[in-house]
């Protein structure tokens, strides 16, 4: 029988390198006459052990990592396929700390399974949500999501259950099911993780959520930074045969445009214009995609109902703080040693993460600044790390939680500039429907820098445009935007004299 | 041309909302969308032209000029400026001022721990790239170009 090596096919392992590393593997089991199959699992996440190379051994499935080019011929010399020592060898991964103190709930499988095999995905529990919900009716499906607590987690935090709920009440010929993957914020990448790394999983969600609604199509829209998200999700649609039924899915590319991730400007990119956002009301829940009532939900949130229709509401539920219910995948990034995805659930302060699974900054000096839920999530400084991880208490700070993405700084970064780049940035992707967002963020950058060069009574100025943008604007691009800007003037005002 | 979009039409032609799906397709097969395939498209898809036009611009992702032989996307969001992604495309844009690697700003690449990131022609990944390994990974682009 031969010997299964798992070598990362996840975009952050290619990255380090994980083609040359499979390659060379390849070469050199040929060499030593053994007989391997490799397959390309996605990530653990752990990314600074990437790419991390496992082996089903009669010990178990050994890791080693991170494995380069230059030291597979040793690794196979110290008979890697028997899970021999090397100074590389991690032994069992799931029992280092930083995966043994998570909760992997909607990641179980991600960097364990083969993500384009559906047979190693059902045997990893796999289907077993879909095949509940087949035998249930759409109102128990919805009321089912409903008690398990699931907010979206693309950031927003609105309840899944009642959005499907509002779906399911329309009454409509055509119905759709979206699944938001323009993932944009920097240090997010949890959906690129399912995406490549369990596809099925997503793809499960999606049709688990049209028998909730009574929808037969499905859209993934998936930002065009992320060609192996797509191929991955292409190649596990193409192989699924008839396990969705009647249900179809098609993967849309996207094409750079950040404000596209606000699910009205995605639905306007869909149906093939410029995405530019659309007023609410009407909801897309009663007229979204080709003015038919649309389920439009991130992918973690889509990825998390299969588990919560096999284990049940309660086991979810039971999971987290306050109205924060279950497991938030947080993806640590930036400037930090040991950054990776953390799925844990809510109710872990911010430094337990930066610090205890993070390991602090990677450049070895302090962590001075911390941004959280993307470029529209605000700059929390030391004395803010013991917020706990819960929607309710990052609110309750003027932050956000957003998608779960933690970038961190060190005691280099000039909070000036991180506030002028928060401006630019919304200038860059504003859709340009709105006033404040699209000519607020241009006068944004213009104040920020002549506050820089010394005109420190412009920075009311700066505050009013702010305020004018948070009330003003349309969507989150514009209203938002002042998170950074002001969590930066507000906790580093030593930068901006 | 003509050809290349008559086929990716014929393929499009059943598909609701299949603008940026054609798109994608033409830039694809030609490196980018020629000005003499946008009235085609509006033929095609009943669209005025201002309205191919406009969603041509208004996405980063689609270009109206043939790029460089190859392109280089540097990440240049937060997580990369943790990192040192600003001196990274600092250097990139200054080292490939001419020849025919042509350098573009991203904004994230879903490497977010493991920057600064850089994309070479779509599929290429590296990741915590210094200006000495860019170099080296220019070099490498060139000669086989």
């Amino acid at each position: 029988m031969s010997i299964t090596i798992f070598v990362p096919g996840d975009a952050a392992a290619l990255a380090l390198g994980a083609d040359e590393v499979a390659v060379a593997i390849s070469t050199a089991a040929a060499k030593h006459k053994l007989d391997i199959e490799i397959v390309r699992n996605g990530s653990r996440g752990l990314f600074w052990l990437e790419p991390l190379v496992e082996v089903i051994t009669e010990q178990g499935r050994i890791a080693y990592g991170p494995v380069t080019v230059a030291d597979v011929p040793s690794l196979f010399s110290a008979n890697i396929t028997r899970g021999g020592k090397h100074s590389l060898r991690l032994g069992d991964i799931e029992t280092l700390s930083y995966l043994a103190k998570q909760k992997r709930v909607t990641m179980s499988r991600v960097g364990v399974i083969d993500p384009a095999s559906l047979s190693d995905y059902r045997k990893h529990g796999g289907g077993k949500g879909l095949e509940l919900a087949q035998s249930m009716t759409s109102a128990e499906i919805v009321r089912l999501v409903t008690d398990s607590g699931l907010r979206g987690r693309g950031g927003a935090a609105f309840p899944t259950g009642i959005k499907w709920k509002t779906v399911l009440d329309t009454t409509a010929d055509q119905k759709y099911i979206v699944c938001n993957a323009d993932e944009g914020d920097s240090g997010t990448f949890s959906d690129r993780m399912v995406m490549e790394g369990d596809p099925y999983c997503l793809i499960e969600g999606m049709a688990i959520a049209g028998l909730a609604v009574g929808a037969n199509k499905g859209y993934i829209y998936v930002r065009s930074e992320y060609p192996h998200a797509i191929a991955a999700l292409n190649a596990a649609l193409d192989s699924a045969g008839d396990w969705l039924g009647d249900f179809q899915i098609e993967v849309r590319k996207a094409a750079g445009a950040y404000v596209c991730g606000e699910e009205t400007a995605l639905l306007e990119s869909i149906e093939g214009k410029r995405g530019i956002v659309r007023s609410k009301p009407p909801l897309p829940a009663i007229s979204g995609l080709f003015g038919q009532p649309t389920v439009i939900n991130n992918v973690i949130s889509l990825a998390s109902v299969p588990d919560i229709l096999a284990q049940g509401a309660a086991n979810y539920r039971d999971l987290g703080v306050g109205r924060s219910r279950g497991t938030l995948p947080f993806q640590l990034a930036g400037n930090i040693k040991y950054g990776g995805l953390v799925e844990v659930p809510f109710g872990l302060t911010l430094r337990e993460l930066l610090y205890d699974f993070g390991g602090g900054s990677r450049s070895g000096r302090p962590l001075r600044a911390v941004q959280v839920g993307g470029p529209l999530g605000a700059y929390l400084p030391e004395s803010q790390f013991d917020t706990m991880l819960d929607y309710e208490a990052f609110a309750a700070i003027g932050a956000v939680l957003g998608h779960g993405g933690i970038v961190a700084f060190d005691d280099t970064v000039d909070m000036a500039k991180q506030a002028r780049y928060a401006m630019k940035f919304c200038a860059i992707e504003s859709c340009g429907k709105c006033t404040p967002c699209r000519i607020g963020s241009t006068r944004g950058v213009e104040v920020i820098d002549r506050i820089r060069a010394g005109a420190h009574e412009q920075i009311p100025l700066l505050r009013d445009l702010c305020e004018t943008m948070t009330y003003g604007s349309m969507c989150a691009m514009g209203s938002m935007t002042p998170y950074p800007v002001l969590s930066a003037l507000n906790h580093f005002q030593e930068d901006f004299q | 041309m003509l050809n290349t979009l008559n086929a990716i039409f014929a393929k499009h032609r059943h598909q609701p909302g299949a603008l940026l799906p054609i798109l994608h397709d033409i830039q694809h097969e030609l490196g980018y969308v020629p000005d003499l395939a946008v009235p085609e498209i509006a033929k095609e898809l009943n669209l005025s032209r201002a309205e191919v036009h406009g969603v041509l611009t208004y996405y980063h992702h689609f270009r109206q000029s043939p790029p460089g032989k190859h392109v280089v996307h540097v990440c240049c969001a937060e997580a990369c400026q943790a990192n040192g992604s600003e001196a990274l495309a600092n250097h990139a844009a200054t080292r490939l001022l001419s020849g025919d690697i042509k350098m573009e700003p991203v904004y994230c690449l879903g490497l977010c721990s493991i920057g600064p990131a850089i994309q070479i022609d779509e599929l290429k990944l590296h990741a915590r790239v210094t200006p000495e390994k860019f170099d080296k990974l220019m070099q490498e682009l060139e000669v086989r170009s």
